[in-house]
């Protein structure tokens, strides 16, 4: 099956582990920052022409050996955070290439939720087209929620009323209005657009007109 | 009194379609789509049973996939053959223009945007590749998109949008010849790093840009995505038009006169707000290498690997740590003498004649040590053959690089061209990422002198040393 029912599948309350991507000295652990999309797919994947099936090499050099056998330490292998449908991370995540595959992947093996200090912006918006929600919070409380998440607490996200729910404690997010709804509705938005026809065929009359060398 | 704007703000007006609530609805003058990022597109077309609105205005190649070998035997790797295949029965059954293979015109996608005069100041381009932020250098709006944008422009010509911020960079002083376009760039990503630009659309301007040849400009765009920014974009002048005149599909006669009075209205005007600015100069500027895996990871090639205990924010000194440990590197040596493996030079980054011209400069007369493999691939079929009729070819061949058929390489190794685990290679690519140019590779990113410079020494070297 491919991948056009997925994207429309709607957005409701997620409740789930969270892995957190952590980099450690041995003593503090920190956020790992700039988790780029040759990391999250590595290029090897890209060569599909379908939507689904990626999850499996997700992450796929920090998840596997050379030999194709599991990393013990990484998170994504631990037992407990096989069934992730939240990641948490750090700075700058999604950053690199401009690669669907990456969401595709993240959806695949389950993740709905990234949460995140900041995204790179083609990965935003790849995640609002697959029904991932990427959630900005600060790097201070992402690693409070990590530390919450490290001791086996699942987390709650309600897209509609912006809350997180992890343990006793409460976090409200930001997000904007155009994004929740197309996540929330689950809307087709090139369905959405093409409502619009008579905008876009009356602006390409006048571009004719007023800016006739970009017509080819 | 009307309102200053930015060159971005008047693009941006120009084409926009519709305002919606939260959102605006921006036209698309120009697709560019190559074989990786658009069959789910098509697919999705399909099973929507929607049509493409402007085949016209889409222009298709295949380039991540293809190999930089023999062109006359079979693609040997099964999955890219079929996703070549894909995108040329794509572009049949909606109408696309599509530029097969063996055409001389064949070539990485942001590289023959521009030799075809597809790519136009005043413009707004897209494509399904992060580095379309090339097509700046010409004053058009030019940005990567993902997959199902692509499905949303070839269905409706638009792009939903919303608009970004605006950010001026400023880079004065003189350029000399040992400092090139992929110098000012990474300066500017070390200075701002790789998420410094979240939410801008980067103008650059001062006297180092204006110097800067097209090709450079387009070096210096093709990295804005590297600092996190939307698109970058450079002021057309002059010599953007003496570039695209008489371009195949450059607009011609009255048309194109009326065109450049229209392109020479674009520059931002005096005054014109920006939401953030820096200034760099270069006068001191060295030639500068990668140290890490991430594009921000910059030194002088006379500097010294990064100490993490000298970091004081956590996630950044455990990013450090991380990369050295994959580097294979030592916190406070210098890195200039670091043995490497390969070279390469190519990529929508540096891929065209002015930087196969440079390096050449510097291989002329020498030899690749022993010890390294190196190859170029030019970023088109025109490229490569404008090389080989001013005899580049010969000089590299002579000196021991391999000389290659066009296309993405090594640059992101989907093809055969890749590093091996723990090789160390000095690349004019784009992305220094772990596993970019094959797992375990170590990549450091480098301007086409500093590439020839390092083949020849064998090791991570001065170019300054070589004049």
């Amino acid at each position: 099956m491919l991948g056009i029912l997925v994207n429309m599948e709607k957005f409701s309350k997620i409740k789930g582990i969270a892995a957190p991507m952590l980099s450690s000295d041995g003593n503090q652990f920190s956020m790992m920052i700039n988790i780029d999309t040759d990391m999250i797919i590595p290029k090897q994947f890209l060569k599909t022409i379908k939507r689904t099936g990626l999850g499996k090499s997700l992450f796929h050099e920090m998840r596997y050996d050379f030999e194709g056998n599991e990393i013990e330490s990484f998170i994504l292998n631990k037992d407990i955070y096989r069934d992730s449908k939240i990641i948490l991370a750090g700075n700058n995540f999604g950053c690199g290439s401009s690669r669907e595959h990456a969401p595709w992947a993240l959806l695949d093996f389950g993740i709905r939720v990234i949460i995140a200090p900041s995204f790179a912006d083609i990965f935003y918006n790849n995640c609002f087209k697959n029904g991932i929600l990427p959630i900005q919070l600060s790097e201070k409380l992402i690693k409070e929620i990590s530390e919450s998440a490290l001791k086996g607490n699942e987390l709650q996200v309600s897209l509609s009323d912006q809350i997180i729910n992890c343990g006793n404690k409460e976090f409200s997010f930001e997000i904007d209005p155009s994004n929740k709804n197309f996540l929330m509705d689950g809307l087709d938005d090139i369905g959405l657009t093409l409502k619009d026809t008579n905008l876009i065929d009356s602006y390409e009359k006048d571009a004719d007109n007023n800016l006739p060398w970009y017509t080819l | 009194m009307t309102e200053a704007k930015t060159i971005y703000d008047k693009i941006w007006d120009a084409h926009l379609v519709a305002d919606k609530d939260n959102y605006s609805l921006l036209y698309i003058d120009r697709h560019l789509i190559h074989e990786v990022t658009s069959p789910q597109a098509f697919e999705g077309l399909r099973m929507a049973g929607r049509n493409v609105r402007h085949p016209d205005k889409t222009l298709a190649v295949a380039d991540h996939n293809v190999p930089t070998t023999d062109r006359s035997v079979e693609i040997e790797d099964e999955e890219s053959k079929i996703q070549i295949e894909a995108l040329k029965n794509n572009c049949a059954e909606f109408g696309i223009n599509f530029i097969d293979m063996s055409d001389i015109r064949q070539g990485i996608v942001h590289i023959i945007g521009p030799e075809q005069g597809f790519t136009l100041p005043g413009s707004t381009i897209v494509c399904g590749d992060s580095h379309t932020s090339t097509h700046g250098a010409f004053g058009a709006l030019a940005h990567g998109i993902g997959t199902s944008e692509v499905e949303h422009v070839l269905a409706s010509q638009t792009l939903i949008q919303k608009k970004a911020k605006n950010f001026k960079v400023e880079i004065v002083g003189t350029l000399t010849d040992s400092i090139s376009a992929k110098d000012l760039a990474l300066s500017v990503i070390g200075a701002i790093g790789t998420a410094g630009g979240t939410g801008y659309v980067i103008e650059y301007m001062g006297n180092a840009v204006e110097s800067l040849s097209m090709e450079g400009r387009m070096t210096l765009c093709n990295l804005t995505i590297e600092a996190g920014a939307r698109a970058g974009l450079i002021a057309p002048d002059q010599k953007t038009f003496d570039y695209l005149k008489d371009r195949p599909l450059a607009p011609k006669g009255d048309i194109w006169d009326k065109a450049v009075s229209y392109w020479k209205t674009l520059p931002s005007d005096p005054g014109a707000h920006y939401d953030n600015s820096i200034k760099i100069d270069i006068d001191n500027l060295s030639p500068l290498v990668t140290w890490g895996t991430s594009p921000e990871d910059v030194i002088d090639i006379d500097g010294n690997i990064p100490k993490p205990e000298d970091i004081e924010d956590e996630a950044k000194k455990n990013a450090i740590r991380r990369s050295l440990d994959y580097m294979g590197l030592e916190a406070g040596e210098p890195i200039k003498g670091t043995k490497i493996d390969k070279v390469f030079i190519g990529s929508c980054t540096n891929g065209r004649i002015e930087d196969l011209r440079a390096a050449a400069s510097i291989v002329s007369q020498n030899k690749v040590s022993d010890h390294v493999n190196a190859i170029v691939v030019p970023g088109s079929g025109l490229v490569k053959a404008q090389a080989e009729n001013e005899g580049l070819d010969k000089i590299f061949i002579e000196a021991g690089f391999e000389w290659r058929e066009p296309g993405c390489s090594m640059c992101l190794a989907m093809n055969a061209d890749k590093l091996l685990p723990n090789e160390r290679c000095a690349s004019t690519s784009n992305r220094n990422f772990e596993g970019r140019q094959g797992r375990g590779g170590r990549t450091h990113l480098v301007s086409p002198k500093m590439a020839a410079a390092a083949a020849i020494a064998g090791c991570l070297a001065d170019v300054r040393d070589f004049s």
